[in-house]
């Protein structure tokens, strides 16, 4: 009884919180409103809807075994505390994306974030991660990939295993660019960065030689040598003799991430990979929670309206009306198909009991969608003069902060030159126009959240900088893994072709596999970087139709397995997400290729540049024919991309219908699961 | 009965030191050992340091993706 009341209360103060957000207008708004919603309504929904799930539509049995318990081996399989397996899947499925994402969304406001971020976790993003968990717990741990085979048949498998990889690669240029945009022209962040790869060789060669397995000892190692670059650093960008050696334009940024992708993902993992992932591993988490104890201290205002002229579609960060772009922009933070293939990955391996699934796969889940729902806080606490001028690309502001203060005070968003260059001496830097792709912007933020807590305006520049390293150590991190794991599907799909290719210990396929990989970023990475509208809007629709369009995959192999397990009436619960997201995706693919508006449609942009060169004309921003024909050819590249997608999409759908069709007129459960074992108590 | 504080720290310190080494793929070394003896008397064990190498190579060797 007491309990229930506690509940109603809960629920009291989420519909109380989302009632302050929607309808406040005209004063500024606390942001800890956004937070008490949030998590009012995710502790709801885990305690309601994730325990329905769970009982009802699955029927979770803690009296099976699970593949940890049954295959133990003390290595993969390994039963796993609870808690201590939730921050195992946290940490796996947290990077860049919840924190891009909802920082992009904020052009249109923050209510149109907040609320899809609120309502998709609960719906889609946490149903996903929770299905795909318990679908691979019940098939000891197999991958997202081997399911959809075993479940829907091998050619749909291969299509998956295709659109996987044509994923990863969107999805490293997309992170790659990120990080060109945070570090060109920032000698200070450039040598933190850099400085972290002897750091992390230095660590390398510690576990492997001098004290192996001390993890926690060559992490406070590490954590110590970075500070220390970024106090080094600012001394760096200070000094003109050596500040050159670390400024360098976009395109030359470009360059050097492609050659490290390349050589970083064929050295021996224990070398850098191990080491930096330590480093990035501990960061992110650590700057997680400092960032929430951060806001809730500073409880700051919102300053961004809850709507802006923007919502209509017309805004200068990314193109596009707020359905269906903001679902797909958003990414991440609200539901993510790459979870699908962590959620099939070591999680599954590591699970001790089935009744642990509905914390680690939903509450997982939840967890991320705080993170955005922290992003965007962040993107709506600063100015938003500061934020328009910092994500609109050159083209629309020009270079000095003159020009950009009126360009921004044009779009309805007053904000003065000297605020402009104020801010940028603030940060230690020397320009913050036209710093796009997210993660400059949420450094201010959290520059902004962590000087108010320590340090004052004295220590701003150092946490931005530590922000900007923290982001681009992650994504560097995620760059050489990525690449990894692009080579060995790359191996995978020509070893279905030509067998003696798999062979991933042998030189020739690994490296003709990674220059595969790596030029497959690397076009469109380089393509984002020469774009004049800055890349980030071209780029970041396409990974997140692509991840969007994964996360439907895998909610139809969620639909197909409870079909099979005859459980269909309860199939709603994956079908809604699904056709949402197949909705989503599909509206925005069909508008990114085909829409009249040459801001939105790649081949109507291609067009009005063909039709230029067919005159013989050189439209602004090409300089040149050459790069006439060249944009031409990245709208026509970008558009089959799309297409692919959609094709992908399409077919998986057909396969899912036609097995929950057999699955349905077949009188007992198909479903592929291992035999059940009882838990040994 | 109340557990003394300060065992009940060191127990909570246990388990945010297995949740880090987790979290960079290193289950705990003393449960494999158990694994072995109860399940495999007489096999070769590996050592801590294989161990961690092993580990090491199972997380990052195998391509296992990354998020966003």
């Amino acid at each position: 009884m007491i309990r229930k009341a506690g509940w109603a209360l809960l629920a009291v103060i989420a519909a109380a919180a989302l009632g302050v957000i929607a309808i406040a207008r005209g004063e500024n708004v606390n942001a800890l409103w956004i937070v008490a919603a949030a998590i009012s309504v995710y502790l709801i929904a885990y305690r309601y809807y994730a325990l329905y799930i769970a009982r009802v539509v699955v029927g979770i049995d803690p009296s099976r075994a699970t593949p940890a318990v049954r295959r133990a081996d003390g290595l993969d399989y390994v039963p796993t505390n609870r808690y201590v397996l939730f921050g195992h899947h946290f940490a796996a499925i947290a990077g860049a994306g919840p924190l891009v994402g909802p920082v992009l969304a904020a052009q249109m406001g923050y209510l149109p974030g907040v609320l899809w971020l609120i309502t998709g976790v609960v719906l889609a993003g946490a149903v996903q991660d929770f299905m795909i968990l318990f679908a691979s717990m019940r098939r000891d741990g197999r991958s997202l990939g081997e399911m959809i085979r075993t479940e829907m048949g091998p050619i749909p498998g291969t299509i998956a295993l295709v659109g996987a990889f044509s994923i990863m690669v969107i999805l490293l240029a997309v992170l790659a660019l990120i990080v060109v945009r945070a570090l060109a022209g920032s000698p200070w962040g450039m040598f933190t960065v850099v400085a972290t790869v002897p750091l992390a060789l230095l660590m390398g060669a510690y576990t492997r030689w001098i004290r192996p397995h001390r993890i926690g000892e060559v992490s406070a190692i590490g954590f110590v040598g970075l500070l220390l670059a970024i106090v080094l650093g600012q001394h760096v960008a200070a000094s003109p003799a050596l500040a050159p050696l670390f400024t360098f334009t976009p395109v030359q940024l470009c360059w050097i991430l492609i050659g490290y992708g390349a050589v970083a993902s064929v050295l021996p993992v224990w070398l850098l990979l191990a080491p930096r992932d330590y480093l990035s591993t501990f960061l992110k988490i650590g700057a997680v929670v400092a960032l929430a104890i951060g806001i809730l201290i500073m409880a700051p205002p919102l300053r961004m309206p809850a709507l802006t002229v923007f919502a209509d579609g017309s805004g200068p960060v990314w193109s596009g009306s707020l359905f269906p772009f903001l679902f797909i922009t958003i990414a991440c933070g609200a539901v993510s198909g790459f979870h699908s293939l962590i959620a099939s990955g070591t999680t599954p391996k590591l699970i001790a009991t089935e009744a642990d699934a509905r914390f680690i796969g939903y509450g997982g889940m939840l967890m991320e969608s705080f993170v955005a729902i922290m992003a965007l806080v962040g993107a709506a606490i600063i100015d938003p003069g500061i934020y328009f001028a910092m994500n609109s690309p050159a083209a629309v502001l020009g270079t000095d902060p003159a020009a950009a203060a009126a360009a921004v005070t044009a779009m309805g968003f007053p904000v003065t030159s000297e605020t402009l260059t104020q801010t940028a001496r603030d940060v230690g830097e020397a320009t913050i126009i036209s710093r796009t792709g997210g993660a400059p912007t949420l450094a201010v933020a959290m520059a902004h959240i962590f000087s108010n807590v320590i340090g004052g305006k004295a220590m701003m520049a150092f946490w931005y900088h530590f922000a900007i390293l923290f982001e681009a150590l992650f994504i560097l991190t995620a760059v050489d893994a990525g690449t990894r794991a692009g080579r060995f599907m790359v191996q995978d799909l020509i070893g279905l072709v030509a067998p003696r290719f798999r062979q991933t210990s042998a030189i020739g396929p690994t490296l003709i596999a990674t220059a595969l990989c790596v030029s497959g970023w690397g076009f469109f990475l380089y393509q984002g970087v020469t774009d004049p509208l800055g890349g980030v809007n071209t780029l970041w629709p396409l990974f997140g139709i692509s991840n969007q369009m994964l996360a439907a995959i895998a909610l139809m192999l969620g639909t197909v397995v409870l079909f099979r397990m005859k459980k269909q009436v309860y199939a709603w619960v994956t079908i809604v997400p699904a056709t949402w997201l197949v909705v989503c995706t599909f509206t925005a693919g069909l508008l990114k290729i085909f829409s009249a508006d040459a801001k939105v449609g790649f081949l109507t942009h291609a067009n009005i540049y063909a039709d230029a060169i067919a005159r013989g004309e050189v439209l602004k921003p090409a300089k040149s024919m050459a790069e006439m024909h060249r944009i031409v050819f990245n709208d026509r590249i970008d558009a089959a991309l799309c297409g692919l997608y959609l094709l992908v999409v399409l077919s998986i759908l057909f396969y899912a219908i036609r097995t929950c069709l057999e699955a349905y007129r077949a009188s007992a459960p198909t479903v592929r699961e291992e035999p059940a074992l009882a838990a040994a108590e | 009965m109340m557990v003394p504080i300060a065992l009940r720290l060191s127990r909570l310190l246990g388990l945010a030191r297995e949740t880090a080494r987790l979290m960079v793929g290193v289950p705990p070394y003393q449960n494999y050992c158990r694994h072995m003896a109860e399940r495999h008397p007489g096999a070769p064990v590996m050592s801590e340091t294989e161990f961690f190498r092993n580990r090491q190579q199972a997380r990052y060797g195998s391509g296992a993706g990354r998020c966003c």
